[in-house]
């Protein structure tokens, strides 16, 4: 399980130490239209204990992407390739049973609407119960125990009232509270974040975020936060990673590619968004266009269409060529390093005073 | 008109000189929940709006902020009498319209339009773009100089679409192209006024910036007065001149921009505006005071008595719960700069001394990682 | 819970009471004199007027109706062919047979009918639609969705002396269809009835396997059942536990409708194989001019399909805490 770069695009094999690590991941699903390629090569390290931020748009790939790392897609419409090593255990070709040991037990997933996301059927508690039971072969009593300590844990009054309530006897907030412990029961050193906060009210948002981070301070869980708000992410994640039409375009330390981001698409998110504290009279810079349909992405960089310094690169490279993800920081683009800078500092930087 | 447009860049104290276009007084919107036995008849009402005041004034931009159940989209609809108000009263160009019959309301109709969130269910499916646009016109009985289909091909050049698309169907459309086609057909009556709700929030984040922008120019350049509702606080401040925060059916503060966002008095405001998650990455994140709030807005069927915050507010005495606070300028606010507090807060949003954190947990969790590391249990 | 019964309950006893005076208004108020057709071709004016009088419609028709509303409460004794004890329905114009009591001599038929149908075509028709649920996309889920789409497109009347002509009478497989009452020999009761069962249920269990099928399918895509698969639990578990449960309610619902109509009468089934049910009965009923028969019939179907919406109602609480809590 150290064979690890398999195409120049994927880290080097310096980082074989990694907790998760995907190489060249590719999903694609079988429709009617044709084949969507939802995730086209993607290639990414976590280490123990930290949180890797997936910050896209609606059909980048982000969700089906750990999705997949849990084995959650029906292998008969999806295609998937490439490899998911989790602590050197081959993921993709894992069998079921081997992979219904690690879901919920060693990785964990919480989604985004705990509405849908929890069953209208049972109680809370006994959903809590369930995979602490499997799992670890606990008792109906121990796991009691458990999911009542770990309802207090992440703030629902009276946990041992409440045990017994169905998700829909919970406000908004207290169900999603109750999927963290949900996912918290087995103390999983993966936990899959899915816009978690998402279908949340602000001033909720704000008590669960702080909430996640405390607990994974207290838990040691490395956390893949998935979303699509640049904010939530710079609050959340230590790396952050970027992606557009199912591949990633650029990688790096969230304070890297928020505070000096290398690839137009990022700088196209930082300069679309006001924030509290920006100039009024700054005027927003929207993205042209809409997200490629990924049953037919465009040549080359799947950005080219509605990127505004594409005429910078010579020749038609941008339309040709797919541009390569170096290793560590690095953005996907056909720009060279120093005209990534010039062009942040010139004509980006201005527009997020 | 357009001399009483104000751009955005124009901060400081409110526009007295603006003529009032709408005027809201304590209008209520209360929903009836019907049970009991063995005849089912009303047992309760939820009370969406609760006795709001608003005005906006000819060309103005007012933003509506607030959670989910604070009755901000009910107050839109109510203003666009999509709604039958329980009570208050709707002044529309000094022409009291809270009742009004659908005759009376034909000439105002034209006047007030509106814009929907989702840009997708929002428009009929088996209609053209160009007979979406036109049906207001026709529904109206306008006929515009050059004809009806002239003046849709403008408007679809005016939001940014090609004009040949006139024939298309909704669905050949982006998300972001159908809200532009949304703005269309409320421009089509060349309204003084139009409601938007939430008009960008089902967008993905690269479009939503194309929308704010065209409604920004549509605003600017033909003098439309706004009333934009939006849990995006930072959208909001962007598009919104005078800003007000709703939470549970009441206006808990309102006021110039500037003073909602750097001089809040209300605690809710400070709440709200310090849980809005932002882009840092200087080390400067502490600059901001930190609030965390415990639990979800109570239900709109029995809210709290008197200060409908106090059941979530780190500064509730007795008097919150006896006595609702008026809405009221406190000393040392601008004018028009309206909150509804016994005990503000002071107008700055800068760091506290120490954090308000309300929630147990996270109060637990905070305290555990102080006092040194924790065992793995 | 129980309020909401006794609501439903409620609801259900006052729509029967209309549905009774629309009924009696209906055959009753009619300008038709079922007089007429009894008094035969020699009729005298007196004989129709003491045949009028016999079957009590010489007086107005809110008396009768008064007449026969405490008639189903309270019973009557001013029947020529004797006392008529509560619910009185009357007696039959035709076999002058006390309505009630023919209603319940032939109500053993059509229950064993529609129960023993309806076991069966449970048991094959959400098996076979969760197999092909569970298989998925596969060579058995396609035979099943084609055998089924098939089969539910058949009908008794063409099924039913099909399965005779060749089960019975070429083969002899099976005994000719007959009712033998169950307390009196059980065991032909069963042979007399399992080919009717089985052609019955062979139709309603194709549908239910599209049925339980596609609701299945729908199920498992609900996030509830991925966040179930997400905590590791098998698919197996996944299956039962949590898609199934979810499934039950359209499953539910259909049910309840096709068990109601079952038990006022499967017409055709009872007449492909010579069966004395309800529905014969209805038949009969309306051949004659049988007025007091056929509104009978009618209200006990009725009653039929009130009380298992009732039946259905409670399930939905039973199977959906949303339902029962809220």
């Amino acid at each position: 399980m150290t064979t690890l770069t398999k195409e120049s695009g994927a880290p080097s094999s310096a980082d074989a130490g990694a907790f998760l690590s995907v190489r060249d991941l590719r999903v694609q699903f079988k429709t009617e239209d044709g084949i969507v390629k939802a995730v086209d090569g993607l290639s990414f390290d976590l280490e123990r204990g930290k949180t890797l931020g997936i910050v896209g748009e609606s059909g980048s790939g982000k969700s089906v992407t750990n999705l997949t790392i849990l084995g959650l897609h029906n292998q008969q419409f999806a295609t998937i390739d490439g490899e998911i090593l989790l602590e050197g255990q081959e993921l993709v070709t894992a069998r079921e049973n081997e992979l219904e040991k690690l879901r919920g037990n060693k990785m964990a997933m919480i989604f985004q609407d705990p509405l849908t996301a929890l069953s209208p059927y049972y109680t809370v508690g006994r959903q809590l119960s369930e995979p602490y039971m499997k799992h670890t072969g606990a008792s109906k009593k121990e796991a009691r125990d458990r999911a009542v300590q770990m309802l207090e844990k992440v703030g629902i009054p009276q946990p041992k009232v409440r045990f017994d309530d169905y998700p829909h006897q919970f406000s908004g907030g207290m169900r999603q509270r109750a999927m963290i412990a949900m996912a918290l029961m087995c103390d999983p050193d993966l936990l899959i974040a899915d816009e978690p906060t998402t279908a949340l009210d602000v001033t909720v948002q704000a008590q669960i975020l702080d909430l996640l981070k405390d607990l994974q301070q207290e838990f040691g869980s490395a956390i893949i936060f998935i979303t699509h708000d640049l904010g939530v992410i710079s609050q959340m994640a230590d790396d952050l990673l970027v992606m557009y039409a199912g591949r990633a375009v650029e990688r790096g330390s969230v304070k890297e590619v928020l505070g000096d981001p290398r690839h137009p698409y990022t700088w196209g998110l930082l300069s679309s968004m006001p924030r509290l504290d920006s100039d009024i009279q700054q005027a927003l810079t929207p993205i042209p266009g809409s997200p490629p349909s990924l049953l037919n992405p465009p040549s080359g960089c799947p950005f080219n269409p509605r990127c505004a310094f594409k005429s910078e690169v010579p020749g038609t490279l941008c339309t040709d060529a797919r541009p390569p993800l170096a290793d560590g920081r690095a953005a996907a683009c056909h720009l060279t390093a120093e005209q990534k800078q010039t062009i942040f500092i010139d004509k980006i930087q201005p527009r997020l005073r | 008109m357009s001399d009483n447009l104000t751009l955005p860049a124009q901060q400081g104290p409110v526009d007295t000189s603006r003529e009032t276009l709408l005027e809201v007084k304590g209008l209520t919107k209360h929903f009836p929940i019907y049970g009991g036995f063995p005849i089912k008849r009303k047992v309760g009402a939820v009370q969406a709006v609760d006795g709001v005041d608003l005005t906006v004034g000819v060309g103005e931009s007012v933003g509506v902020v607030g959670e989910s159940g604070c009755g901000k989209s009910t107050t839109g609809r109510l203003i666009t009498r999509l709604l039958e108000p329980t009570g208050g009263s709707i002044t529309y160009a000094g022409q009291d319209i809270t009742h009004a019959s659908r005759k009376q309301l034909a000439p105002v109709r034209s006047e007030i339009q509106m814009i929907f969130q989702d840009p997708y269910s929002s428009l009929n499916p088996r209609q053209t773009v160009g007979t979406i646009i036109k049906s207001p016109m026709e529904v109206n009985g306008i006929e515009p100089e050059g004809g009806r289909e002239k003046k849709v091909r403008e408007l679809l050049e005016l939001v940014g679409l090609n004009p040949e698309h006139y024939n298309r169907f909704p669905h050949e459309f982006s998300g972001g192209q159908r809200q532009r086609i949304g703005v269309a057909r409320a421009l089509a009556l060349n309204p003084k006024l139009i409601v938007a709700d939430e008009p960008v929030s089902a967008l993905d984040v690269s479009i939503q910036a194309q929308v704010v922008n065209l409604l920004q120019k549509v605003q600017q350049e033909l003098g439309i007065a706004f009333v934009f509702i939006a849990h995006d606080l930072a959208i909001v401040r962007h598009f919104s001149q005078r800003v007000a925060v709703m939470y549970l059916g009441k206006v808990v503060e309102v006021g110039d921009r500037d003073s909602i966002y750097n001089r809040p008095r209300h605690p809710y405001t400070h709440a709200l505006l310090s849980a809005v998650p932002e882009v840092t990455v200087e080390s400067d994140a502490n600059a901001k005071e930190r609030i965390r709030l415990y639990g979800d807005v109570p239900s709109p069927i029995s809210p709290p008595s008197g200060c409908r915050f106090r059941t979530r507010c780190w500064k509730a005495q007795d008097k919150c719960a006896t006595e609702e606070p008026p809405l009221v300028q406190l000393s040392g606010n601008r004018d028009g700069h309206l909150t509804a507090c016994h005990f503000p807060e002071d107008p700055t949003t800068e760091a506290r001394a120490e954090d308000v954190v309300l929630d147990p947990a996270l109060k637990a969790l905070e305290e555990d990682a102080e006092t040194g590391p924790v065992t793995k249990d | 819970m129980l309020r909401f019964i006794l609501r439903r309950t409620l609801g259900a006893a006052v729509i029967l009471v209309l549905l009774t005076v629309v009924a009696f208004l209906l055959f009753f108020g009619m300008p038709r004199d079922p007089a007429l057709l009894m008094c035969g071709k020699t009729c005298t004016p007196d004989a129709l007027a003491n045949i009028h009088q016999t079957l009590g419609i010489d007086k107005s028709i809110p008396e009768q109706f008064w007449i026969f509303l405490s008639g189903l409460v309270m019973g009557r004794d001013d029947f020529s062919q004797g006392s008529c004890p509560a619910p009185c329905f009357g007696y039959s114009y035709h076999t002058n047979e006390n309505v009630w009591s023919t209603l319940i001599d032939r109500l053993p038929t059509t229950v064993s009918l529609a129960v023993g149908a309806a076991i069966l075509f449970l048991i094959v028709g959400l098996g076979a639609g969760l197999i092909a649920a569970w298989k998925r996309g596969t060579v058995v889920d396609k035979a099943f969705t084609a055998g089924s789409m098939v089969l539910s497109s058949m009908q008794i009347y063409f099924l039913g002396p099909l399965a005779m002509a060749i089960l019975v009478f070429q083969m002899h497989l099976f005994d000719e269809p007959k009712y033998t009452n169950f307390t009196e020999d059980p065991a032909a009761w069963f042979t007399g009835l399992i080919l009717p069962w089985a052609v019955l249920s062979t139709i309603f269990a194709a549908q239910y396997t599209r049925m339980a099928r596609s609701s299945m399918i729908e199920q498992l895509q609900e996030e509830h059942v991925r966040t179930a698969r997400a905590k590791g639990m098998s698919r197996s578990y996944v299956f039962f536990r949590y898609a199934w449960r979810g499934s039950l309610i359209p499953i539910v619902t259909i049910f309840g409708i096709d068990i109601a109509a079952l038990l006022g009468g499967a017409i055709i089934t009872e007449f492909t194989f010579g069966l004395p049910g309800l529905g014969r009965l209805a038949v009969e009923a309306v051949n004659f001019s049988d007025l007091p028969l056929l509104l009978g019939v009618m209200l006990f179907s009725a009653a039929m399909i009130l009380l298992f919406n009732i039946i259905v109602d409670a399930c939905y609480a039973f199977i959906d805490p949303r339902v029962r809590l809220s």
